[in-house]
């Protein structure tokens, strides 16, 4: 808790600012029943948010309007209701430079639609917060769960984080304004959980008092200038590099990519700390049979775990993945230094998690990679399932 | 006052590059009375630019940003095309992002700098092509206008996509052959300054660039009544000379001619806007 001249310090809407440790590892908790979208308010309320824009589409509607509320009450500075997913995207842009804690959310079709922005982000080194409720992206239309909307933000140069339940996502949101905005950090972080069965299932949920909350956004922290007319601009240059076709701007332009990357690599110990840690196991430690998943699907592989053990006696674990980007390639190596069996469960047909797990165990692990079960399109991944698929591979 | 941020530390003058050095002994900084005619005599915001020689792009953003009335807290957001070449040289604080979002960004900017300096008068001024502001970008610019955002919006219309190579925009004229219109244009050149109206716009002007006290006047109203009401919007003709095949000292010619047909002078102030001008006229400042 921050003091100054012996009183406490508030944010705007009255609340007790506390550091992000004492408000995500020490502050009381107290037992709550709430859905996805729920605890999307509920984290914004204590995370001391400037602005947010909005746009409705389902499973992340409901999110949405309920960080509207907020700002009805007086807790988010500046809300509204954008015209699309590009506009909402390049507006929340405009209000990340100008120097605000910025937090918005889409889903899907959405997502496609707003994608021009999110390398314009992570190249303007600003830290959006966007919580993605994932959906299904096909012709015929769906609304349901299916996360292969993931796979096509993997290299946008934005960490992108994966929350497995209600729970996780509350807390993540916080860490992820903790995280994302180290100065030397400073890239955009897209909070994801799987739309429906996370955004609209109830769950017990623990939750510290909402008359606390993050200090604000420092925006004179960040690694480049704020837009505010406040401090020297810092585009001002007698030979831009913009669009030249000469070898100093290609050099410049491929060495900002890099250094994009390099931003999200140094993320790593601020979100093991926050986090406590990029992967999380479940199950027997020295297991042979080890499953590799994020978000539902790490849930649904807890519980074939249990299956297995019951009912056929076999050991297994899941290593569940709590970051993607940056992908937790030491903690996936130590993890299944006794796999002789990797399943990859996944919401959607290409197996994104499956390639990049394949690309992180190439030559360093003997074991054989399996990526399955699969399922896309809003179906459901029932332990029976993942047990059946299972016990195919290894008798 | 933000200009403070152009003082150059007493240790460093020696190193810094002068033209920085001048920005701070030369520039007119904290004088909303400044104008075009301080072109000659005092330091510009544009350092360079690498428009083709003569191009009326150049003299056009010259001319504005002689005019802004607050450039130490001017926020410019730009788009792709042919102006996003001269934005790195500008002195104040300027956006490029993408093409076509420009109203959007500015939105986000406005809305944020109002929260966070509620007491500090700090224009955002959008700046951009007609194909990023009448084709790509027409959503973003007609829903920034619904929204009654308090930005400036500057539409350097040439007609054509310049930076691409000269094809085809919504504001060439029908008739007239460009790339992607072999055959020549099938539609009418969008009436935009008509839609800015109907858009809810609280001020609107046409004009060519060919007379820079009117640039000055036109700007400073714009200005004044989005700082004050809600969006305004100009629409400046500043023709491709490469594309239409003209030389470099034609540029003003080819504007004067265009004075007299489709970019006569016509200007739209809501009473309101009206009622804000006159105060800032009262007050010496227009
Ligand atoms: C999404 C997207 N589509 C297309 C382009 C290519 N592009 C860059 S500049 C430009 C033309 C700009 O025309 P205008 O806005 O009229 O500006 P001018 O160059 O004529 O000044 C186009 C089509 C782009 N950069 N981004
Ligand atoms: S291409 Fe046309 S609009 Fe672009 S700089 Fe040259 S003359 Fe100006
Ligand atoms: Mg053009």
């Amino acid at each position: 808790m921050r003091m100054i001249e012996n009183k406490v310090e508030k944010n705007w809407a009255g609340q007790r600012i506390v550091s992000p440790d004492y408000l995500l590892f020490e502050a009381p908790r107290e037992k709550h029943f709430m859905t996805g979208s729920e605890a999307v308010k509920e984290a914004v309320k204590r995370a001391s948010v400037d602005a947010s824009v909005s746009y409705p589409i389902t499973p992340q509607s409901e999110a949405a309007h309920l960080i509207g509320e907020l700002w009805a009450e007086g807790y988010v500075g500046v809300y509204f209701r954008g015209e699309n997913e590009f506009g909402v995207m390049s507006e929340v842009a405009g209000a990340a430079m100008a120097g605000a804690r910025v937090i918005t959310t889409t889903s899907g079709p959405g997502t496609l639609r707003a994608f021009e922005n999110f390398p314009m982000w992570s190249g303007t080194r600003i830290p959006v917060q966007l919580v993605l409720m994932a959906r299904g992206v096909n012709s015929p239309l769906s609304i349901q769960p299916d996360n292969l909307e993931v796979d096509f933000l993997l290299d946008t140069g934005c960490m992108i984080w994966y929350a497995e339940n209600v729970q996780e996502l509350f807390d993540m949101i916080l860490a992820g304004f903790a995280v994302a905005e180290q100065p030397d950090v400073h890239v955009p972080v897209i909070t994801a959980v799987d739309g429906f069965f996370v955004s609209h299932t109830r769950e017990a949920i623990y939750l510290p008092p909402d008359d606390i909350a993050l200090p604000p956004y420092a925006p004179y922290k960040s690694p480049m200038p704020v837009i505010d007319a406040e401090i020297p601009p810092g585009r001002f240059l007698r030979d831009p590099f913009v669009m030249k076709s000469n070898y100093i701007s290609y050099a410049t332009h491929a060495s900002w990519q890099w250094e994009v990357r390099s931003a999200i690599e140094r993320s790593r110990p601020y979100a093991k700390h926050y986090l406590k840690g990029l992967t999380e196991e479940f199950g027997e430690k020295d297991s042979e049979v080890v499953f590799i998943a994020c978000g539902t699907a790490a849930s649904q592989a807890k519980e074939a775990v249990r299956m297995l053990e019951e009912t056929e006696g076999i050991k297994s674990k899941v290593v569940k993945l709590k970051t993607i980007r940056p992908f937790p390639y030491e903690e996936i190596l130590e993890a299944t230094k006794n796999a002789k069996y990797i399943f990859i469960p996944e919401f959607n047909v290409v197996g994104w998690l499956e390639r990049e797990v394949r690309k992180a165990l190439y030559k360093k692990s003997d074991a054989e990679i399996i990526g399955t079960p699969r399922v896309a399109g809003g179906m459901t991944m029932p332990k029976e399932i993942i047990v059946r698929e299972v016990l195919e591979y290894i008798k | 006052m933000a200009y403070k941020i152009y003082k150059v530390n007493e240790e460093f003058k020696d190193i810094v590059p002068e033209e920085v050095v001048e920005l701070e002994e030369k520039a007119t900084w904290g004088n909303p009375k400044r104008g075009v005619m301080d072109l000659p005599v005092t330091k510009e915001l544009l350092e360079e630019h690498s428009l083709c020689a003569g191009c009326p792009e150049s003299a056009a953003i010259r001319y504005i940003l002689a005019s802004l009335p607050n450039p130490e807290d001017t926020i410019i957001v730009n788009s792709t095309g042919c102006t996003s070449l001269v934005f790195p040289h500008i002195s104040l604080h300027t956006v490029h992002s993408l093409f076509g979002n420009q109203n959007s960004v500015a939105s986000g900017i406005k809305r944020v700098l109002e929260w966070r300096f509620p007491d500090k008068a700090k224009d955002v001024v959008v700046l951009a092509g007609d194909g990023a502001t009448v084709d790509i970008g027409l959503d973003y610019t007609l829903q920034s206008f619904f929204r009654q955002e308090k930005i400036t919006t500057i539409c350097f219309d040439n007609e054509v996509y310049a930076n691409t190579g000269g094809q085809e925009s919504g504001l060439t004229p029908k008739g007239h052959v460009f790339k992607m219109a072999p055959k020549g244009k099938l539609f009418d050149k969008v009436p935009m300054w008509q839609l800015a109206i109907d858009s809810g716009c609280h001020y609107v002007a046409r004009l060519t660039v060919s007379s820079p006290k009117k640039v000055e006047r036109v700007i400073k109203e714009a200005i004044y009544v989005a700082r004050e009401l809600g969006p305004t919007y100009i629409h400046l003709y500043t023709p491709c000379i490469l594309e239409i095949g003209l030389n470099s000292d034609d540029g003003l010619d080819e504007m004067r001619s265009r004075d007299k047909e489709r970019f006569a002078f016509f200007e739209y102030k809501t009473p309101h806007a009206e009622e804000v001008i006159a105060k800032y006229k009262a007050e010496g400042l227009l």
